[in-house]
């Protein structure tokens, strides 16, 4: 209501004050505002009368005296009323110049260098963050491996440069799987960033993709990400991610993690198969020695699935397997 | 109240009988004190001519070294004694490698002597000396502190007493200055990072599914429901004991700082939060405590056992310690993570027992700025005599709420109960349209309610007299009782998650603008706290009055507490020319971005 009243003073420019004039006179109970208008009272012409013995029954003279309680005012203008029990105006603001005033005393070419580092640093400055999740030795079925994955932030609050990276491999043989990613990523929302970049692959096959996609904070706490990608070859594929930190003690903290891997097609190359490619399920407990840094122990079983599968058991492999972990998780 | 004794001869009886007290008039007041192990005077500084320096410095806390920025060698810096109608020439060295600045928090002054650079003038460059110079027109309890970088983080901070020009309305026996702070070993870049890293990086009382199986703090049902709202009811401070201890005038727990009293003297303690992030709960166990100045003038008094102080608060009391003992001063963080312990003894070398901490609070659904309709119901019946009688208001059980915190709830509350309770944590369509959708806002309060008829989180269940804002009622009729000619509504925006804030969702890098104000004009800002995080508004240059139902003789302050999910009010006349910072006083709150440039214009001037 005000807000209209206001827009409409804003409209009609130079008759504002005739308008807020009016407006007055429309209230119920005029009776001080016609001896001293806000407007007056602003320019310092007049002030509101000041108090009298209130005349509010749940406030009597005796006690206010006291300083027991404060008469109410019976309306919107009570004829006793001062200084905070007045209702406001709705007077227009003034329009906003620009915050130079200090040039005036010590010169804009003073002013304006430090003027600019004030507003940067108040909300404008850029930070970052190295993650790495996943840093652990692993033993599945007499075999024993290694797996990596890492992100790292550079940037302010809205706009942040993302590079991440994962891999797995298995002691005295090749890396088995390798990817690098550098995203452009731009908060959304409170929780969401949209991303943009590329991905390289380096093992089993070297490969680029363009990649996209969401990742944030979800309703219950769940981190998700949502990425796709599209190579170079024209290969579609998707992967979906969600973790939980399930604090068991302020530093004991378990954490479930799922992932699934998604084709449009099938990728020989790689082993994948078209359609849902495999998922994964972890469970990592960890110790926060400090925040950025907590050794943890883990059970990760992992299933490649239709046809994947059957590229799979095609090479001799087993599409699914159940592993042990023992990592680190640190930060800086 | 009546405080007639008089202090000199008082204390030259004292001198005569040749008791501890004997040594009182050889320190200056500030110094009336000591500790058990080390006894160090704090020194003072006087007259028209004051030199400051600031400069980096080792400290001792705890028993412990650490690296500070301090001035004069001090940390807190030295007392800054003045008298209301002096004159003062302040010549501040800055030895840093980096650009400096002292604001004096709460003076009345010319607006390009107020110390903020980048908007009051340009600073003070490394390794040179600015000149302040301003009359002092006031008294009372302030103080200064840096306003670059985040150096008051460091220790670049100190009082201000202002002696008045006639008699001290408030006389007491003797007086203490009791400055509150946080120190951290942590740079404070090292801190602003891990708060941009992990906002929850400092909070290690977060619930936990061992507290839930012995059945504390939520039930299940509440935590499911407060996580799909991704809302931490554990978030009470950003930065905690964790990595802070709490200081009484520099000095940790460990050090037991001491200030001395002679058994039923008036003494005067002049409180000063001048931490960077933490809201303490003050109280001294065993004596009643009589609040008789806030943020530097007269309220009338208002006696109770527990008082909270906001970030840059400053609160005056009075303390009648009957008995030959000690007391423990305990200033508990609002999170009760820590606290910050001092002695009051009749002799250096006392102890006094220390109460343990308190449990820390929750977050409820107030705090989320779901008002509460019992809350509302009840401002909205204020013109009803039995909503608040006679009897309950003189209990400070309430008062009878300002008209246009009437209008303004009756209106939203009414949207809301129309609507099937469906209190979305991020609805626009309640806010003005000045508030921004950006990433900054997290949650936007549904159905905010003025809080200043509350002590503040953690304090309505401890089962004793705790101030809050509508006790505080000023001693003077206010100088401007006109009313506002128009009403601003600001809103308090954040995200936890990102560590994100701003006033209306704007950043103080991203805003264009400045708040424009006309010389002379009245005008009522209603502060409208969307985050579930308290914050203590500090508007330079100007006093405002609270809107806490008191008509005329409303408190008039230089910070306010905003609670959180909640609204304060308060008058102002913008009667002082220039641009001016008006910020939230949580440091790396304001770093963030909780920070807007205030400018007073006369009128019709268009710059």
């Amino acid at each position: 209501m005000i807000r209209f009243a206001l827009t409409a003073m804003l409209l009609a420019a130079g008759a504002a004050p005739a308008l807020a004039q009016h407006e007055h006179h429309a209230d119920p109970d005029p009776a001080p505002a016609m001896q001293c208008t806000p407007e007056h009272a602003t320019m310092g012409h007049c002030a509101i009368p000041p108090e009298e013995a209130p005349a509010d029954p749940a406030c009597p003279p005796e006690h206010a005296a006291m300083g027991h309680c404060t008469p109410s005012p019976a309306g919107p203008v009570d004829p006793q009323a001062s200084g905070t029990a007045l209702p406001a105006g709705d007077a227009p603001p003034p329009p906003a110049p620009r915050a130079n005033y200090a040039d005036r005393i010590w010169g804009s070419e003073a002013m304006a260098p430090v003027r600019d580092a004030l507003r940067r640093e108040h909300g404008g400055a850029s930070f970052s963050q190295i993650m790495i999740d996943i840093a652990e030795l692993q033993v599945r079925q007499g075999r024993e491996g290694y797996r990596w994955e890492g992100e790292g932030w550079f940037g302010g609050d809205i706009n942040r440069l993302v590079i991440k990276t994962e891999g797995e491999g298995s002691f005295g043989e090749a890396i088995e799987d390798a990817e690098v990613q550098a995203l452009y990523s731009r908060a959304i929302g409170p929780y969401f960033n949209l991303q943009g970049g590329v991905r390289q692959d380096i093992e089993p096959a070297s490969r680029t993709y363009a990649a996209f996609g969401v990742e944030g904070l979800a309703p219950y706490w769940f981190e998700v990400e949502a990425h796709g990608f599209v190579s170079t070859g024209g290969d579609v594929l998707a992967r979906l991610a969600a973790s939980y930190d399930q604090r068991i003690t302020q530093r004991l903290i378990l954490q479930p993690r799922a992932e699934f891997n998604f084709a449009a097609q099938d990728v020989r190359a790689s082993g994948i198969g078209s359609g849902l490619s495999d998922a994964e399920f972890d469970l990592r407990l960890r110790y926060e020695i400090v925040r950025e840094f907590a050794p943890y122990i883990g059970i990760s079983h992992s299933a490649k699935l239709g046809r994947t599968a059957d590229f799979a058991r095609a090479a001799g492999e087993d599409p699914t397997g159940t592993s042990f972990m023992v990592g680190v998780r640190a930060w800086f | 109240m009546n405080f007639t004794v008089d202090r000199r001869r008082l204390l030259r009886t004292a001198a005569l009988t040749g008791s501890s007290v004997a040594l009182a008039p050889l320190f200056p007041a500030w110094a009336q004190s000591g500790t058990s192990g080390l006894v160090r005077a704090l020194p003072e500084v006087s007259g028209e001519d004051i030199r400051l320096r600031i400069a980096h410095q080792m400290i001792t806390i705890d028993g412990r070294a650490s690296h500070a920025i301090g001035i004069n060698g001090t940390v807190p810096g030295p007392l800054i004694r003045l008298k209301e109608g002096q004159n003062v020439r302040l010549y501040v060295e800055n030895t840093l490698d980096e650009d400096s600045s002292i604001h004096w928090h709460g003076l009345i002054l010319p607006f390009h002597m107020d110390g903020v650079p980048g908007i009051s003038y340009p600073g003070i460059k490394p390794r040179s000396t600015f000149t302040y110079e301003f009359p002092i027109l006031q008294a009372g309890t302030y103080w200064y502190h840096s306003h670059s970088g985040l150096q008051e983080q460091m220790g670049h901070y100190g009082p201000i007493v202002i002696d008045p020009a006639g008699t001290d309305p408030v006389q007491a026996d003797r007086e203490h200055v009791i400055v509150l702070s946080d120190y951290s070993p942590l740079h404070p870049h090292t801190i602003l990072k891990k708060l941009k890293q992990m906002g929850g990086y400092f909070n290690f009382q977060k619930q936990t599914l061992a507290d839930q199986l012995r059945g504390q703090n939520q039930s299940a049902g509440e935590r499911a429901e407060w996580g799909a709202m991704r809302m931490d009811p554990t978030d009470i401070a950003d930065v905690t004991g964790s990595t802070y201890t709490y200081l009484v005038n520099g000095h940790g727990p460990k050090d037991n700082w001491t200030a001395l009293f002679a058994p039923g003297e008036k003494v005067r303690l002049r409180f000063v939060n001048a931490s960077a992030m933490t809201t303490f709960n003050v109280r001294i166990p065993g004596l009643k405590i009589t609040i008789v100045q806030a943020d530097g003038l007269p309220v009338r008094p208002v006696t109770i056992d527990e008082f909270q102080i906001a970030v840059a608060e400053t609160y005056d009391a009075i303390i009648e310690p009957a008995d030959d003992r000690a007391y423990a001063l305990v200033a508990e963080s609002v999170d009760r993570s820590g606290m910050a312990v001092a002695t009051f003894a009749p002799r250096v070398g006392m102890v006094a027992e220390v109460p343990s901490i308190r449990k820390r609070p929750l977050a409820d659904m107030k705090d989320m700025g779901m008002g509460d309709m019992g809350g509302a119901m009840a401002g909205m019946d204020h013109g009803a005599p039995d909503a608040c009688t006679p009897e309950h208001a003189a209990m400070g059980h309430c008062a009878p709420a300002a008209p246009m915190d009437h209008g303004a709830m009756d209106h939203a509350t009414m949207d809301h109960g129309a609507a099937p309770m469906d209190h979305s944590m991020r609805d626009f369509s309640v806010v003005p349209d000045t508030v921004k959708k950006t990433p900054t806002v997290q949650t936007i309060s549904p159905m905010p309610v003025d809080r200043t008829g509350e002590p503040g989180q953690g304090l309505d269940t401890v089962g004793h007299d705790v101030l809050v804002y509508r006790d505080l009622v000023a001693v003077d009729r206010n100088p401007d009782v006109r009313a506002p000619s128009r009403e601003l509504e600001l809103h308090l925006t954040g995200n936890m998650e990102r560590y994100m804030w701003a006033f209306d969702g704007e950043k103080f890098s991203e805003v264009k603008d400045p708040i424009p104000f006309i010389e002379g004009e009245r005008v009522r800002v209603k502060l409208v706290n969307d985050t579930m995080m308290a914050h203590p508004i500090h508007l330079h240059g100007h006093f405002f009055e609270l809107v806490t139902g008191h008509g005329d003789h409303a408190p008039r302050k230089h910070t306010v507490n905003v609670q959180p999910g909640g609204t304060a009010t308060f008058d102002f006349t913008a009667d002082a020319l220039g641009d001016w910072a008006f910020h939230c006083h949580m440091l790396y709150h304001m770093h963030a971005g909780m920070m807007q440039t205030v400018t007073v214009r006369p009128r019709g001037e268009q710059a």
